[in-house]
């Protein structure tokens, strides 16, 4: 049984189908990467599975449990929490604040929560930041604070929205860094990104998305040579660039 | 290590301040003046009913125009204690604190579905509600209200006629239960979840907290203090009726005292109520002969004022000046 099981997932606003019969497992352990172009539904997906909107057809189950009619505080509590795309801070809160929230899922004893919260904090490289209210920390920051608040409930999934999204090249290394570090702590991922180089470094699998539709799903060595994917999504040039670069990851 | 401290600076801090507030009335500035005496417990009562809407309206970020009601179920409680059933006034303040968070849940319950500036219309609209059913109300007095009879002064029946004193620290443990329970929730689970809720509702829910119960939670407690607040103020003035306690004149002195002082911060409440109670005071009785209202004016002046300045109220004054200060004493860094 997988940790999270999509079964024929349909999201319709009025006429739009922004997920039309969708359905994957992603195995517990497992990085599972989810791409497709701008519009393709993929933070539609994330919306439903994580309990912000109810699909209008379709099933989710998550360790084996019906989740589809859940409200999303119940979600997250039973160890499915999610990012968000556009990064929601909790403004006039610190820092640590944001994380303690999320650490305090686990359980009321304040001691605990702030030795959680430290972790992730430092996991997340914002400890040199745990006084500044969020609001105002730079946008890179802010990413890693979705990151690290989503870190703190205690996940068993970890749902990433385009956590990469707009960050400079260092800073997509050391994000990887954190994802690969958080796949060895047993965390299954299931990682939306535009960014394709990024996730087929990490990704045991990947879905692709287009019109709401799903076109492929394989390793990233299938989906780079898949000819509906590169000629839906990634187109030829692309295709050899990422090629290149995974001989390069591979090698070095 | 560096917190602690700092906690332990802050806990400081507070028991001076309550230890300056118990030796008070040994002052002969507070036992000549039986209006010094007056002023005092009203800045008591006000910065306490000011903390209760303060966890709602400040760390919850839920605006309520309604909590002169739970204040008015308050006073009605002991008031109907006292008066129709002649009790001593205890059972009654224990029955309409919790009536009135039961009321608080019922009437929120619905009104939290409703977004953004709707929640706080509709608690406009159940204060007249409320007002004009209590006027009608006969059992419990209608229009006319509840008057006390006499009764034995002391902590007992909880009344006082020659000396304030006793209304002094009446008040003053009031004061301590409402700061008290507010800076417990500041620093625990509760707390965090409050003003998460203020912040982001939904991200609140994507860590797991579920919004409605924090919210209702909010409500209850703050509803329930409001009421305490009532019942004091039912028991000083010895009698209620509806306009001296449901009303949007008494709901707005909740909101603004808080807004003035800083919303959603500890001492914001206290600080509020010690700057327009005395003024509130002191107007009406040097300026009452103009007429009424004075006082809201300059209420609502001061408001419009601090508030333009520093949306943070006094608190967001206050702080600025200490970083000001520590800035030129870190040598201009
Ligand atoms: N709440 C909504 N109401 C109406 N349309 C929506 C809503 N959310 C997403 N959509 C539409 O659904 C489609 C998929 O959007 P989205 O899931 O955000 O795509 P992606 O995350 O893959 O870029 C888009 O056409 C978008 O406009
Ligand atoms: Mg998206």
């Amino acid at each position: 049984m997988a940790l999270l099981e999509v079964r024929n997932l349909t999201m319709k606003f009025g006429s739009l189908v922004a997920c039309n019969d969708v359905s994957f497992d992603v195995e517990k352990g497992s990085v599972v990467g989810l791409i497709g172009p701008n519009g393709a539904g993929k933070t539609t997906l994330f919306n439903c599975v994580s309990g912000f909107y109810k699909p209008t057809s379709g099933k989710l189950f998550f360790d084996g449990r019906d989740v589809t009619n859940l409200p999303a505080y119940e979600v997250a509590r039973l160890g499915a929490v999610r990012t968000f795309q556009v990064v929601r801070p909790l403004k006039e809160m610190t820092v640590l604040d944001n994380v303690l929230v999320g650490a305090f899922l686990r359980g009321a004893d304040n001691e605990t929560a702030h030795s959680v919260a430290e972790e992730c904090l430092s996991l997340c490289r914002l400890e040199d930041k745990s006084g500044n209210l969020a609001g105002g920390l730079p946008i890179g920051y802010k990413k890693r604070l979705e990151m690290a608040r989503a870190l703190a409930t205690g996940p068993t999934l970890l749902m990433l929205d385009e956590a990469m999204a707009g960050l400079t090249s260092t800073e997509i290394k050391e994000a990887l860094e954190i994802i690969k570090g958080l796949r060895e702590r047993g965390i299954t991922l299931l990682v939306v990104e535009h960014i394709m180089e990024a996730i087929m470094s990490v990704a045991d699998k990947v879905v692709v998305l287009d019109g709401g539709e799903k076109i492929a799903e394989g390793t990233p060595r299938d989906i780079v040579e898949d000819e509906r994917v590169i000629k839906a999504y990634l187109g030829a040039k692309f295709t050899e660039r990422l090629k290149r670069t995974g001989e390069v990851t591979k090698n070095g | 290590m560096n917190t602690t401290r700092k906690m332990s600076r802050k806990d400081l801090f507070w028991l001076g301040l309550l230890a300056f507030f118990a030796v008070i009335p040994l002052t002969p500035w507070f036992s000549h003046s039986s209006f010094a005496q007056h002023v005092m417990i009203q800045v008591l009562l006000y910065s306490s009913m000011a903390q209760a809407w303060n966890i709602l309206g400040g760390y919850c970020g839920q605006t309520s125009f309604g909590h002169s009601v739970f204040f008015g179920i308050g006073a009605y409680g002991t008031g109907m204690a006292v008066v129709k059933f002649g009790l001593i006034p205890w059972p009654g303040i224990l029955a309409g604190a919790v009536i009135a968070a039961m009321v608080a849940v019922a009437i929120s319950y619905p009104c939290f579905k409703l977004k953004g500036h709707y929640f706080a219309i509709a608690t406009f609209a159940i204060v007249e509600i409320f007002n004009r059913l209590f006027m009608v109300w006969y059992w419990v007095g209608g229009a006319i209200g509840l008057d006390y009879g006499f009764t034995e002064p002391g902590w007992k029946n909880f009344v006082w006629y020659q000396s304030k004193v006793g209304y002094f620290y009446g008040v003053l443990l009031l004061f301590v239960l409402v700061f008290g329970i507010v800076r417990w929730i500041e620093k625990h689970r509760f707390g965090f979840y409050l003003r998460a809720v203020r912040e982001g509702q939904e991200t609140a829910e994507s860590l797991g907290v579920n919004s409605t119960r924090v919210k209702l939670s909010a409500m209850a407690l703050s509803a329930f203090l409001a009421a305490l607040c009532g019942a004091f103020f039912a028991q000083y003035n010895y009698r209620v009726d509806p306009p001296m306690v449901m009303s949007l004149d008494m709901s707005m002195k909740f909101v603004l005292i808080t807004i003035l002082g800083g919303l959603g911060t500890f001492y914001g409440p206290l600080l509020g109520a010690a700057l327009l109670i005395p003024l509130q005071e002191y107007t009406r009785a040097y300026l009452g002969g103009i007429g009424g209202g004075v006082d809201l004016i300059i209420f609502g002046l001061l408001i419009v004022v601090v508030v333009v300045y520093q949306p943070r109220g006094i608190m967001g004054i206050l702080d600025r000046i200490v970083n000001r200060i520590r800035r030129s004493e870190g040598g201009g860094k």
